[in-house]
């Protein structure tokens, strides 16, 4: 057994290929980014060369400490993992044993949960579910094997303590050799923080839910529209919003009048640099190890070629942009070829905030970065709404063709299709016989300034259960949008990629069909800020969801609100059914955009209680959380 | 009557904190642990939604509407309290309700409680029905249904909406109507409409909790209830500047 130390790894002026020292590790050993490197000086490199798959066993020792530093340009009350946030960059091999000694030197109670490692349940680190949780005073061992490899992460599953800044980046690599060809390799983990105590971000939101939402719909805003015809169209859009109580605005609960964004720790002052050498193919494992935030990631000037998404790999596709869920991972490969420096830019779903950093080929340099574009406004497609219900709405449908509307599908006249793969989609199980795709191309649909060109199609309606009270509406068209671009990435004139694109490397697809299938909707309530599955908050459901051992089933999600929410499976891979057949990827983390349904196949192999839940936070903390009983 | 309140008081509690299922069924885990994910609550919220000084012709008044709850998501337990008076004298009109909430439907709450009117107003007491929430189009709805200890009903309904002028910039215009089902001339109070207030007030958020604000309050007499104020002398209608605060916490 070899026990890392915990040493400084990096001198930071130096700048040079080398990034680190690693004392007592010693060959084969992990590689520890540690508490004494300034929290502005770590380079997150990945530091793959200096470890190796030599040792069987591994320890760690990790300590969960609260305490005050220096964070986003200030100091902050931190729960840290040994005082850095993110905590260590911990890089593991496929294969190894694993031994984690994790110590609470809080008052409260706390947890560390391996986000994507497949793992025994009792170490998998959800209090109340896998296990009692960690006193304070005391330590619990973790011990697992390492049956995968990737990029993952690893965070606190206790309250609202990730906010604070329980979090960290895991790399395990693999056993053979990496399909990813690559000469640098950077963790870039984006997060969000905020010097309020994270119970009072989850109370105010309880008093008022669009607390943080200073990008509302104003008097000032439809005035602003250019012409006459802008203006009533806005008005009346704003109309059939109010008539609903709900906000076109309502992309983010949280976003930047409270939060500063991170990367690797870092705010954009900061600036988190990642040296290359023109001509390098860089790695960069993006893991968005945030409470509350989505990010729009690009790099200005490169392309970026996605090589995988939650730790598994994918068919290499080319993109310039992307949307990561809270909790996701994806891993990209960039060429820069020239003597300059890059922008890292990942602009908070709602453009409230971003993070950035920068890659040079030297410290100290800069890129300009770009401006936050205009925030991004929710359309009708995310509410899921039956045109025939709008009639009352104040808006204008008389350009619009309703009789084509039967029941099961609707009238898509005007609306372009061509981008979407129609072809790949029978092998969802979907069935699209009630959709009239005839009748496209004529006719010109306005949605009174409504924009849903490329929305994907129907695929069902919902049913009478509109699951209770607590849930402020359903999604009464329910959309396939695999194939369509992230919330307000819609229209931006480059690649953007999209579930629909991603495909698993590995040919190792499990060929039982399902044998069964579970639907669950994600429900909610923005006003009293309640958030649930089927409308019933953790604590009011029966028990856990159950699975049979061994079986092979089809989980699907329905999105009733108009909030995305990124689904998280603890223990077992979603394969999310995004029409590839034996080639679709396997994600740990799944985000549903509003008024969608998405299914993924599931091979209940582990055994165990395993937590269900939005990854964001304060949701979670909500009740949109449920329990997994593999048995 | 007050042993009546407080029964109502101790039920509206008990409800309230009602924790069923605090098991860890739901978990399926030992009984002995800990639930992962707690029922959210209790939250708590005081609204100031008018804290104002009147100026009108001849005389200059202050008001105060101001309600909070505390509780869980569904069961809350609310208080209002309101009343008015003339700058430098103790209130004419000053009541407070306590009533027992809960969500019916995503944007309603029933309600149901007491209301006390204090002196040196007519000292009653009354049973409260009502349903508060949001209306589509996102009107803010409080109605009530009151019925006095000698059997009187009155009802009073109150509508607010807020206008975005800009993102702290916010235009409410409010009407608050009153009526009574059976005339209580002691009381000065006469059958049908009573009164009306229609308020318009401009605020600006400094922060979401404190936003100062001015406007203008136009009120109104009805029917009987004016014909028994005009009898004493009085005005049946009267038009305000209003300056105040509207807060919460």
């Amino acid at each position: 057994m070899k026990k890392s130390n915990i040493q400084p790894v990096r001198s930071h002026a130096s700048g040079s290929r080398r990034h680190f020292l690693q004392a007592a590790a010693g060959a084969g050993a992990i590689s520890l980014l540690d508490a004494i490197v300034p929290v502005w000086a770590r380079s997150m490199s990945v530091l793959r060369e200096q470890s190796g798959p030599g040792d069987d066993l591994l320890e760690f020792d990790l300590a969960i400490r609260a305490h005050r530093m220096d964070i986003a340009g200030g100091k902050g009350n931190v729960m840290s993992i040994n005082n850095t946030i993110p905590g260590p960059l911990l890089e593991w091999y496929e294969g190894q044993d694993v031994v984690l000694n994790v110590r609470n030197e809080m008052d409260v109670d706390t947890s560390i949960h391996w986000h994507g490692i497949l793992l025994p349940f009792e170490m998998d680190g959800v209090p109340g579910v896998t296990f009692r949780g960690i006193k304070p005073g005391t330590t619990f061992q973790y011990r697992f094997p390492l049956k995968q490899s990737g990029t993952y992460w690893y965070h606190s599953h206790s309250q609202l303590q990730e906010q604070s800044g329980v979090y960290g980046a895991l790399v395990v690599h693999p056993k053979g050799p990496d399909p990813v060809v690559y000469d640098r390799d950077y963790v870039v983990m984006l997060s969000d923080w905020t010097f309020e105590d994270p119970h009072d971000v989850l109370a105010k939101l309880k008093k008022m839910g669009d607390y943080y939402n200073y990008q509302q719909v104003t008097v000032a805003d439809i005035l602003d529209e250019p012409t006459s015809e802008a203006r009533s169209n806005a008005i009346r859009t704003k109309l059939a919003w109010d008539r609903m109580r709900m906000m076109p605005s309502d992309i983010a609960d949280v976003g930047g009048t409270t939060y500063s964004y991170l990367m690797n720790g870092l705010h954009p002052a900061g600036n988190w640099t990642g040296l290359f050498k023109p001509g390098e193919r860089v790695r960069l494992r993006f893991i968005n190890g945030s409470a509350m935030s989505f990010f729009n990631v690009r790099i200005p000037g490169l392309e970026m070629r996605v090589v995988a998404t939650d730790g598994q790999n994918v068919q290499p596709v080319m993109t310039d942009e992307f949307q990561i869920g809270t909790a996701e991972t994806y891993d990209v490969v960039v060429e820069p070829r020239e003597d300059r420096a890059y922008t890292v830019m990942a602009e908070s779903i709602d453009r409230s905030g971003f993070a950035a950093g920068t890659l040079a080929p030297r410290d100290g340099m800069r890129a300009p970065i770009p401006p936050l574009r205009k925030p991004p406004k929710l359309t009708m497609v995310d509410m899921g709404m039956d045109h025939g219900a709008m009639q009352g709405g104040g808006m204008d449908h008389s350009g619009m063709n309703h009789g084509d509307m039967g029941s099961g599908g609707m009238d898509h006249s005007g609306m372009d299709h061509s981008g979407m793969n129609h072809g790949d989609m029978s092998s969802d199980g979907m069935d699209h016989s009630g959709m009239n795709h005839g009748d496209m191309g004529s006719g010109d649909m306005d949605h009174a300034g409504h924009d849903m060109g490329n929305a994907g199609p129907v695929v069902a309606r919902h049913g009478p259960d509109h699951h209770g009270a607590g849930n402020a509406g359903v999604a009464d068209l329910q959309r396939d949008r695999l194939g369509e671009r992230g919330t307000g990435l819609e229209n931006v004139p480059h690649r953007v990629l999209v579930y629909r694109d991603l495909k698993r490397l590995d040919d190792d697809f499990d060929d039982r069909p399902p044998g069964r299938e579970i639907e669950l909707h994600l429900t909610g309530h923005m006003e009293r800020y309640m958030w649930s599955f089927d409308g019933e908050q953790f604590h009011e459901v029966d028990g856990p969801i159950e699975f049979n051992y061994g079986e092979r089933l089809r989980l699907t999600l329905v999105n009733d609100t108009m909030m995305n929410h990124p689904i998280h499976l603890h223990g077992m891979w979603m394969e999310m059914e995004n029409g590839h057949g034996r080639e679709i990827p396997r994600k740990h983390t799944i985000n549903v955009m509003p008024a969608s349904r998405v299914s993924a196949l599931i091979t209940a192999d582990a055994p165990g209680r395993w937590a269900f839940h939005c990854h964001l936070l304060y949701h979670m903390e909500m009740g949109m959380f449920r329990v997994v009983r593999v048995s | 009557m007050r042993r009546m309140k407080s029964k109502c008081i101790l039920l509206a509690l008990s409800v309230l904190y009602a924790t069923p299922g605090f098991t860890a069924k739901q978990a399926g885990t030992p009984d002995d642990w800990a639930i992962p994910m707690h029922k959210p609550g209790p939250y708590w919220m005081v609204l100031g939604d008018r804290a104002e000084t009147g100026f009108a012709d001849g005389h200059d008044s202050y008001t105060w509407d101001i309600q909070g709850w505390y509780g869980y998501d569904w069961n809350r337990l609310r208080w209002k309290t309101e009343g008015e008076g003339v700058q430098g004298e103790s209130p004419e009109d000053a009541e407070l309700q306590l009533l027992f909430s809960r969500m019916f439907a995503p944007y309603w709450e029933w309600q149901v409680g007491v209301r006390h009117d204090f002196e040196p107003g007519p000292t009653r007491n009354h049973f409260v029905t009502g349903i508060q929430g949001d209306a589509p189009y996102e009107f803010e709805i409080d109605a009530a249904l009151f019925i006095s200890e000698d059997g009187d009903a009155s009802a009073r309904l109150e509508a607010e909406y807020d206008l975005l002028l800009t993102q702290r910039l916010i235009l409410q215009p409010r009407l608050e109507i009153n009526a009574a089902f059976s005339e209580v001339p002691a009381f000065g109070i006469g059958r049908g409409i009573n009164n009306s207030e229609l308020g318009l007030r401009l605020r600006y958020e400094l922060r979401r909790e404190i936003a100062p604000y001015i406007g203008v309050s136009w009120e109104q007499q009805y029917g009987d209830t004016a014909d028994l104020l005009k009898q004493e002398g009085e005005d049946t209608s009267e038009t305000s500047v209003v300056v105040g605060v509207r807060f919460w916490f």
